[in-house]
Formats: structure tokens, sequence, C-alpha cells
């Protein structure tokens, strides 16, 4: 019997050890990993032969806690003024498979920070770099690019779309902004 | 009076040889397979019982132990011991545990083991649907436990109340999980409560009319119909909001803005929440009528008026929800008309606190630990049950709700009234469980311990309701002076701490090696008392009929008992529900390991439903195979025994009680 | 005889306990230290279910213990009485009915003395020209607007805090927009859950002046803790006069170091939530900032407002309130300095 208890002893730690990383609630951080990148390519056009973008992983698109707050800046921060909920208007649409400025998340997050022509304003400054991280990882969810473990649910709200736990990924697309109708 | 004195006066033809012949055969019979698939595919109602139980007290250990960080983080002010995330899933799985994974199963698991005892039947009457009951328990509990140390416990509440808990609040899947545990929980009790209600309806010995069952079997059979009709409202409500969040399904139940409603939610849980601390109490209320009965030497007094108040209780019960909401946006009338049901069920309440004090009052007190625990029962119940007459007032419960003041009225009610009287339970029936008893000064030690700590606990947290702390806090400001009182509260935690430590050392140490016991060391009343301890698994060798309220009481020596039972099946007797009057016999099918199968299957296909909707209709494809192999093997148990029948006659019974009665196929 | 009577040692410590009655605190969170008409009809409810339910318990442990002296000892072998005496069986049950019976009188009377509270604080008049106060509660603060429906731009937002005036009717409209509050403040009404779309209306009415302390009543989140607001009544002249600088925008910094502080306010995080009447900053996620200096506290009332507290909740909120939506803040010393500089003039 000794035998039984030790044996469920030191599984149980081992759980504990491993514990789920879509569960955390980071709420003292500064930013994932993902912050050391410095170049952000605007272009999939390359000089010469294409040499692989190096791949950013947004640690944020594990973490159900930073994609629930991601889309609640989403709509604190007034994106849905430009975006909607997805379907754009002013701006472009965030839930369908075009990209204009590049679907990865070192991409988004330039957007995001940087800004684009033709009216997307820049957020340097004004957001806490590790927000604007969630931000980024909330919309490749828009298009169900996140796994759908982590994805929020529906809005507790009038339904405009698909909830983003819902949504089938959209395979991404660049188009250029004069297609972009 | 043993079984084996029973028999002393019955007829020449059961001859010493011939019992023990048939003891050997019954034996065989009833055993289970041997080594690790037999302790898996047992079906014995009293292992499937004391797992139950053993199981349930586990979980009292481990909600406990949260308990006790949260008083730690709680004792002062600005405490750093948890954060609000840890906090909150803290004090949620220690409610869930406590409510879902400890007091229900546990009383249901004493009835188990119990209730075909006392009724005189040599098991429950679906044994394999037992066992199920107890494993998909075994899976909610696992869930919980290693959901926590994942991180992802629940953290909404016990009760989990929407918004906070629906898709856009409730973050990750931690109330995913608070929802399938309650699934699971449920099933395990809805199986658990058919089980009881069938087998005390059908399987009683003869001559145990209805106005003879002993009180116990009734606070079970009345629980266990609560249960019927209450559980499937927090399923219903649990599956809503499971598919409020899940994947692919998002459906909008309790959301407003598509047709929803928040309020909603409150009134499916609080349907079952109110009916669930009946559940709990109402068990609880037949092991304080059982050890009042036999430590005061004397019949209970007003055994109908106990019967019916418990099923006066049982019905008010479910009448009484939207006291839980009187400070809810609800029509004031509306909720007068609650305030008028609450304090209603005081009534039964008082009538069995009346009853209990006077067959005290008039018997001559065997003072043991029982029913010392009893005694601590009424100190602690009777001031949690008026604390509770306060929270029925609407004006009243509007400064009290959701503080501290509730805090300490539950825990009053609950552990004064079921733990308590849960406690003298198990001193009670140890040397049944074990054939030894438990040791009577620590015994003692343990009830006084208790007390004084639980007291120390929650009495201050009457004084901080009142004084404007409230619940569910991880923390609180030390302006607020609310340091002092807590303070108290947390040593107290301790103290009922080691109380329980002392418990589980007294548990331990006695199970092997506590002083032998005769077979009914308090001189006790209920069939169960007639059996050697540790009990055989065909519990029953010859079933006695049953002569009054207070079977080994009343019984006088020349009374029959049942024989021609066939002993190479697994047979005993079903009897009318009114008078148990004999009617047929029934076969029960010999153990399985599918059972354990299917409780893995739903096991596996609740948690699964965590996490994407399409396990549920995978998960009932693979239990249709499961099933089908059930019934399959149900079918083949039932053959009919290959001997001819003068050998094995019908029923015969010195004494002519009953006619005969025939095989059926 | 062996076993102890346990339940003697609990008079023991009721009787410490009721020291900390006199000893918890400083009232003013508490609901048995009313300080408006309809807290004191709740407390006085309170001292008489109270009275009564006492009188029970008493009576019935009474009983109890005298059974425990009374009553004489046997064994378990001792022969159980299965036939006891009829007439003492019927004289106890007597006792018993009448014990019912006056369990039912006594429930009338505590139903009919609560339903007459109950009526007497819903009746506080509308008319008489209430202070008109819309709340609505958030993850994890207080939204207090003053509506004045003759002159809306009376309208005043603030957060966290009340100022009544003495004697005067208020009415709360309670709102929530995310998850279920309630809004409690003991020593003037008892509590209302505030529901997603299920807005409600409470009345009461302060009598004494004295700062009142509130906090949310229904488990909604991480900080449901810490999601604290006071209610200050102070006489009309005093109430008056706050209302009027509370219409007010913010002046315009007297000096570098608040020019400096405001330049840094207005380009960096912080108009992304708050508003600063009388500035471009109108963030609408996070608690109106225009008079914060003027505020005995910060951060949902869990924060003496003082500059070091300042400092820290600027740039470390997560650290005192844990899971806030306010982020961290990374400024320089100087920056930093100017920020609270600025901060701190906005009275």
């Amino acid at each position: 019997m000794n035998r039984w208890l030790a044996l469920a002893i030191v599984l149980t730690a081992l759980i504990a050890f491993v514990a789920c990383e879509r569960e955390e609630r980071g709420f003292r951080v500064q930013t994932p990993d993902a912050n050391r990148v410095n170049s952000k390519q605007l272009t999939t056009l390359q000089a010469g032969e294409a040499s692989p973008l190096p791949a950013v992983k947004n640690e944020y698109e594990d973490n159900a806690f930073a994609l629930s707050e991601g889309k609640r800046l989403f709509s604190q921060m007034n994106c849905t003024g430009c975006h909607a909920h997805g379907g754009g208007g002013i701006g472009p649409a965030l839930m369908d498979d075009k990209w204009i400025y590049g679907s990865q998340p070192e991409q988004i997050f330039s957007t995001i920070e940087e800004g684009r022509p033709n009216g997307m304003p820049s957020f340097r400054g004004k957001l806490p770099v590790y927000q604007v991280w969630q931000l980024a990882a909330y919309v490749r969810s828009l298009s169900g690019l996140v796994p759908k473990t982590a994805a929020p649910g529906r809005d507790d709200d009038m339904q405009s779309r698909q909830p983003e736990n819902s949504t089938e990924p959209k395979q991404p697309k660049t188009v250029t902004p004069a297609t972009e109708k | 009076m043993t079984n084996a004195e029973l028999l002393k006066n019955q007829s020449s033809d059961l001859t010493a040889a011939r019992i023990d012949e048939e003891r050997r055969d019954l034996e065989r019979t009833w055993a289970d397979k041997p080594g690790i698939i037999g302790w898996l595919s047992t079906t014995d109602h009293k292992r499937v019982g004391l797992r139950m139980i053993v199981t349930a007290f586990c979980f009292f250990v481990f909600a406990g132990v949260l308990a006790l960080v949260m008083r730690l983080q709680l004792m002062f002010p600005n405490g750093h011991v948890l954060g609000p995330d840890l906090y909150n899933q803290f004090f949620t799985t220690h409610g869930s545990t406590m409510m879902f994974l400890f007091a229900v199963p546990v009383m249901e698991g004493m009835g188990v083991y119990f209730v075909p005892l006392m009724i005189g039947t040599r098991t429950i009457a679906f044994p394999r649907l037992n066992a199920l009951g107890y494993y998909t328990y075994l899976c909610a509990g696992l869930l919980t436990f290693f959901g926590l140390l994942m991180n992802i416990g629940p953290d909404a509440g016990w009760f989990a109340y929407v918004p906070l808990s629906g898709p856009e609040y409730g973050i990750g899947h931690r109330v995913d999980l608070w929802s399938q545990m309650v699934s699971l929980t449920e099933i395990s009790a809805l199986i658990a409560s058919a089980n009881i209600v069938v087998t005390v309806m059908k399987l009683r010995a003869p001559g145990m009319s209805l106005n003879r069952i002993p009180l116990f079997v009734w606070s079970e059979v009345i629980a266990a119909v609560m249960v019927i009709f209450a559980m499937p409202a927090v399923m219903i409500g649990s599956s809503l909001l499971s598919m409020d969040r899940l994947t692919n399904v998002s459906t909008h139940f309790f959301n407003q803005a598509e047709g929803g409603d928040p309020i909603m939610w409150q009134h499916l849980f609080w349907f079952f929440g109110h009916p669930e601390v009946y559940i709990i109490f109402i068990p609880a209320t037949g092991m304080v009528s059982m050890i009042i009965t036999t430590f005061a030497r004397r019949k209970t007094f007003g055994y109908t008026a106990l019967v019916l108040t418990m099923v006066a209780t049982a019905f008010i019960g479910f009448g009484v929800w939207v006291h839980h909401m009187f400070v809810t946006p609800l029509p004031q009338l509306g909720q007068s008309i609650f305030t008028a049901s609450s304090m209603l069920i005081v009534i039964p309440n008082g009538i069995q606190i009346f009853c209990w004090i006077a067959t005290l009052w008039t018997g001559r007190w065997n003072l043991k630990t029982p029913l010392v625990w009893v005694l601590g029962f009424f100190g602690i119940f009777v001031l949690g049950g008026l604390s509770g007459v306060m929270l029925a007032s609407v004006p009243l419960d509007s400064q009290l709700h959701d503080t501290f003041f509730v805090v300490a009225h539950l825990h009053y009610v609950l552990i004064g009234g079921a733990v308590f009287p849960l406690f003298g339970a198990v001193y009670y029936w140890f040397p049944k469980f074990t054939g030894r008893m438990l040791n009577e000064t620590a015994g003692v030690v343990n009830a006084i311990l208790m007390f004084i700590g639980f007291n120390m606990v929650f009495f201050p947290m009457h004084i901080l309701g009142l004084i404007g702390m409230p619940r569910r806090v991880y923390t609180y400001l030390p302006e607020t002076g609310w340091g002092d009182l807590n303070m108290l509260a947390s040593i107290g935690a301790f103290v009922m701490g080691i109380a329980a430590i002392v418990f589980v050392a007294n548990v331990v140490y006695s199970w092997k090696l506590g002083k032998v016991a005769s077979i009914n060391p308090w001189g006790a009343d209920t069939l169960e008392w007639s059996l050697p301890s540790p009990i055989p698994q065909y519990a029953f060798q010859y079933v006695p009929i049953v002569q009054g309220r207070h079977a080994l009481w009343e019984r006088t020596d020349d009374a029959p008992v049942v024989t021609g039972l066939h002993l190479n099946v697994r047979e005993v007797l079903a009897t009318s529900i009114h008078d148990a009057v004999p009617e047929h016999r029934y076969s029960v099918p010999d153990p399985s390991i599918i059972p354990l199968i299917v409780g893995l299957i739903t096991g596996v296909m609740f948690i699964g439903f965590m996490f994407n909707p399409w396990s549920l209709p995978l998960g009932m494809f693979a239990l249709f195979f499961g099933f089908l192999a059930w019934f399959w093997s149900n079918s083949l148990a039932h053959r009919p025994p290959a001997f001819p029948e003068e050998d094995n006659p019908p029923l015969e019974e010195p004494g002519d009680v009953a006619p005969p009665v025939e095989v059926t196929a | 005889m062996n076993g102890i009577r346990p339940h003697f040692r609990f008079e023991r410590i009721l009787a410490a306990a009721s020291v900390f009655f006199a000893s918890c605190g400083h009232g003013n969170q508490s609901a048995i230290n009313s300080a408006g008409i309809q807290s004191e009809q709740l407390s006085n409810l309170w001292w008489i279910w109270l009275g009564i339910t006492a009188g029970v318990y008493v009576i019935v442990m009474a009983v109890l213990n005298v059974a425990y002296f009374r009553v004489r000892r046997a064994s378990a072998e001792a022969e159980p009485d299965i036939a006891p005496d009829p007439a003492r069986e019927r004289k106890v049950g007597n006792i018993i009915k009448g014990c019912v019976a006056l369990t039912v009188v006594i429930m009338f009377v505590l139903m009919i003395v609560s339903f007459r509270t109950g009526r007497a604080i819903a009746a506080m008049p509308a008319a008489q020209d209430p202070i008109h106060i819309k709340v609505t509660g958030q993850q994890w603060w207080w939204q207090i607007e003053y509506i004045d429906e003759h002159q809306p731009s009376n309208n005043v937002t603030s957060a966290n805090e009340i100022h009544i005036p003495i004697g005067r009717p208020v009415r709360v409209d309670l709102e929530s927009h995310d998850v279920i509050h309630s809004f409690w403040v003991p020593n003037l009404h008892g509590k209302r859950d505030l529901i997603p779309n299920y807005p409600t209306t409470i009345f009461f009415e302060a009598d004494e002046p004295g700062v009142y302390w509130g906090q949310c009543a229904e488990f909604c989140g991480f900080e449901h803790a810490k999601m604290r607001f006071m209610v200050k009544a102070e006489s009309e002249d005093d109430f008056n006069a706050w209302y009027a600088a509370a219409q007010q925008p913010s002046g315009s910094p007297a000096n570098d170091s608040e020019a400096r502080g405001q330049q840094i306010f207005l380009t960096s995080v912080c108009t992304q939530c708050h508003t600063i009447s009388g500035t471009p900053a109108s963030g609408r996620v996070g608690p109106n900032l225009t008079h914060v200096a003027s505020k005995p506290f910060i951060a949902s009332g869990s924060l003496v407002n003082n500059r070091e507290n300042l400092t820290n909740w600027i740039s470390d909120p997560q650290a005192i309130k844990p899971g806030i939506r306010m982020p961290m803040n990374t400024y320089s010393q100087e920056d930093l300095n100017a920020l609270a500089d600025y901060i701190q003039s906005l009275k």
C-alpha cells in the first residue's frame, strides 16, 4: 500500500509542476519574448533568394487571459470604431483572410505600434507594450488563427459574428490596399 | 440477539450442519473475484458504500486544508499568502468540494452501506449501477483535485453566477471544469438515490411495514427523493452554461442581449441549491434519531411526527429558494412569499428538536462519544437555524446577505447539523465497519476540540458580517478594524484542524488496533447490529421477520426467519411496498468490471466536453456499447438455477407467516 | 460519569465574544451603527430579532443543560424502554404541542415585524426633490454620476466617492455593464444587486454627518475585495460648495512641473482610459480624474491619497490590486514626479 501512496504523491507533485499555461493569469508582466524582435518586414518581396522570416511566437496566443484582455482592449481602446467587431467599416475587416500588412504576430504588433497609412493610428507610447501584444494575439483570434481552447467565447452582447472560439481558421493571404475593396 | 442466537429456537429442520453448509454456499456465491480485479469489479454495497465514505472524507480533508490556507490569508489585513486569483480558486474549490464531493456523497455512502442492512436484505437493488455511481463520483473528484493543481480550478464561486462565469468574463476553462464536475456528481447522486428508493420500497424484510422503517432509512429515502427532484435543475443549469461557453455551440441562455437572462441562472441554481442543503441535513437528522434512541435507552419519542417532519421539510425545502435572491431586483411581493415559506420550515425542524429532547429527557443516558457529538449538534445547529430565520426576513437580509454573517450561518447549520451527527455516526458504526471500537477518550477530546474550534472560527463571523465584511474577499484593509475577529477565527481554524487530526489518528489506529467490539456494543435496536463484525458479504444468512419499529428490541424469542432462498445465485426476497408482505424472489447479477469501464467512459466524455462539444456524441456512442455489454450480461445472470425443485423448495418459514412463492424465471 | 457537555463551553465563548461587539472598528461600515432612517429601522429589526431568537436559544439550551444533570445514566446493557408510561408520553406530547404553538406564534410575530419594516423602508417619499445619483458598477470601481434632470450641464461624473447633504433623500439608480455587483453602505441602507440589464433604484437618507464606507457585496472577480467607495454626509452648505466645485473643469497648470506633468498625461497612456474635463483627455474606461486630488482615497477607496501612494499606484497598480484593468507604467523618475505634481493639482 505504501508503494501506491508514494506513487500517488509523486504523480500529484508532477502534475502540479506542469500546471496549465493556458490558464495562467499574468498580472504583473512586462512583455512576452516576442518583444525582442526589432525588424518588422512589411512585404513578402525580398531581394534575391527568399530567406525565411524569423519565426516569432507570441506566447499570448496560447493564454486565455491574455486573449480576453486583448478582447477587452479591442473595444475599450475603440478599435471597434473603425474595425467594428472584425467586420470592418472605415478600416479593413480583421476577421477575414485578407491581410495588407502581414498576419504574423510581429507584423500585427508593428501595425498597432507604428500605425499604417490611410488611417491606422500609432499606439506607441499610448499603450504598454505587453498590451499591444495582447491585442495582436486577439486580432489573430478574430480569423481563427489561435488555438480554440484559448480563444474567448461569445460576448455577453448582441451577436455580430461567430465567437472567436468557433471561428474556423482562415489561411492568410496578402493583398494590396488597391484590391482591398 | 445475533443471527445465530435467532436461530436457536427455529424449526428442527435448521440443524447446525445445515446452517453451516448453507453459510458456506452463501459465502461462495456472494464472494468477490480475487485480487485487483475483484477490488475493481465489486458490486457489494458495503464495499462500495465504504469506498464512498472514505473518498468523501479524503475530500473533506482536502477542502479543509484549502480552508485553512484561506484562513491563513485572512488572518491579517492585506495578507500575502494568496493573491486574488488563487484565493478565488481556493474558496470556489472549497465550497464545491464540500458540497458536491463530500457532503452529499458521504450521506449517500452511509445510506448505501446501511440502508440494506437496516431493512434486512443482502444487497442494494441495483448493485452494478451502484458501482457506476461510485466511479463517476471518483472521476468528478479527481477532476476537481487535479484541476486545482493544474491552475484550472474553478474560480467563479461554488454557485458560479453568470455573467462572471459566462463566456465573456469566465476566462479559460475553469468554469467548464466546474460544470462537468457538477454533472458527474449529480449523475452519481441520482444513481445512489434511485438505488436507495427502490431498495427501501421493495427489498425490506417481511414484517417491516412502512411505519416500522428505522428513522435513518426514512431520512435516506426522503433525501433520495429530494435528490431526484432537485439535481436535474443544476444539471440543466450547468449544461446550459456549458453550452453558452463551448466552442461551436455558443448559445445565449444567459445573454440578455439575445434574449437570455442572468437571473434565470440564479433561479435554476438555487432551486437545486436550497434542497441540496436539506439533502445533506435530512440524513443527518436520521443519524441523530438513531443515536439518541440507542443512547437514551428508549424507543424514539414521536416516531410518526419525526417521519412527517422530514417529509414536510423536504416539501417546503423546494419552496424557499428565492431567499438566496432577496437583494436582486425581484418584485417585493414575490419575495415576501418566500419569507413566509422560509419561516414555515422552522416549524418541522422545531418539532424534530422537541421530539429529540423529549426522548433524551425521558430516557436514561449512556453518555458515550456518539451522544457527545449529538449534544454538540444541538448546541451548534439550533443557533444556526435561528440565524437562518433572521436571514429569512427580506429587510434584515438586505444587510446580512453576502456577508460573513451568512458564512457563519451556513457553517453552523452544515457543520453543526450535518458534520457533527456524521462524526457521531462514524463513532457509532465503526464497530460494525471494522469489528473494533474507536477510542472513547480520544473521541470525547475530538468532539470537544471540534466544538471549541468551530465556535472560535464561526461565531466571530456573525459579528464581522454585521460590521460590514462581505464574503468572498481575498483580503481587507487594516482601517476596517476587522483584523482582531479574523485573527480569532483563523486561530480557531487551526484548533479545528487539530481536532480533525485527532479523528484521523483515532480511525487509523483503531482500524487495526482498537478494542475488539462485541456484535452489539451499544445495545442498539436496528437490524445491522444482529450481524457479525465485520459483516459477511451476504450479510443475513437468514433474514429475521420484523415485529416492531425497534427490530432487535421488540423481537420475541420464537420469531421466525426467512429460509429457502437460493444459495447459488445472489438472491433476496422482494416484498410489497406497504406492509412488506413477501412477493417474489429477486436476484442480482454477479460482480462485473463493466461499471468501471462505463464509469471511465462517462468521465472521459464529460472531461472532453469541457473543450469540445463532439465529446458528448462520441461518448454516447461508446456508452452504447458499454450498456450493451451491461444489459447483455444481465440476462445471462438470470438464468434459472439448474437443479430440481424439490431440493430447493420455495419459501419455508416456521410460523407460516407468508404463503409459498413461485420461482420467477 | 465520563463525557463532558460541550455546549456549556459555548456560553463562555459567547460572553467573551460579546466584548467584541463593542470594539469592532470605527463603526463606519457597520449595519448596527445607523446614520440614516432606513438603516435605523433595519438596526431596530436586527435587535428585536436577536432578542427573540437568542431567548429561544437560551431556553432550548437550558432544557438540555437541565436534562444533562437530571437524567439518570445507564449502560449499553440496560434494558431499553420500549413501552414507556402512556400518561407520561401524553404529557410530554402536550408540552411539545404547546412549544410548537409557541413557535408558530413567534414566527408570525417576527414575520409581521419584518414585513412592516420592509414596507417602511420602501416608503421613502420621492416627492421631496431627492439628490439623483446614478451608480454604475464596473470591474472593479464605482462610477458615480450626479444627474440634474432640469439642467444637464450641472451633471457631475466622479468615481468611488459620493457626497450627500444630511436630511435630504437620495435616489440612487444602480446599473452594471459587466458582471453582478452589489451596492452596500451598511450605515445607511441594505444592499442591492447591480445585475446587467436589470436597472434598479434605492432611496436612502443620512441624518448624521460623517464618512460612511461601502463595499461591493457580490463576488465580481479578482478585485472584488477592494471595490470600496465612501459616502460623505455633510451639511447642506458644505454639500452645495462641493457640488459647485465638482462641476468646474480642471484649471490650467500653475507651474512648469505641473505643465510638464499635464503634457505627459496627455501624450502617454493615461488618456486612453481617463477623463480630465478641461483638457482633451476624455477616456471613459477608467475613473474620472478631474478632481482626484481632493479625494481622500484613490484606487476605489483602498489607498490613502498621498504622494507616495500615488506614485506607487501610477507605476505599479498591479502590485497593490492585482488583476485590475490599469496597467503598469514605466516612467523616469522626473516624469513620474511631474505627473504626480500635476495629478495632485487637480483639486
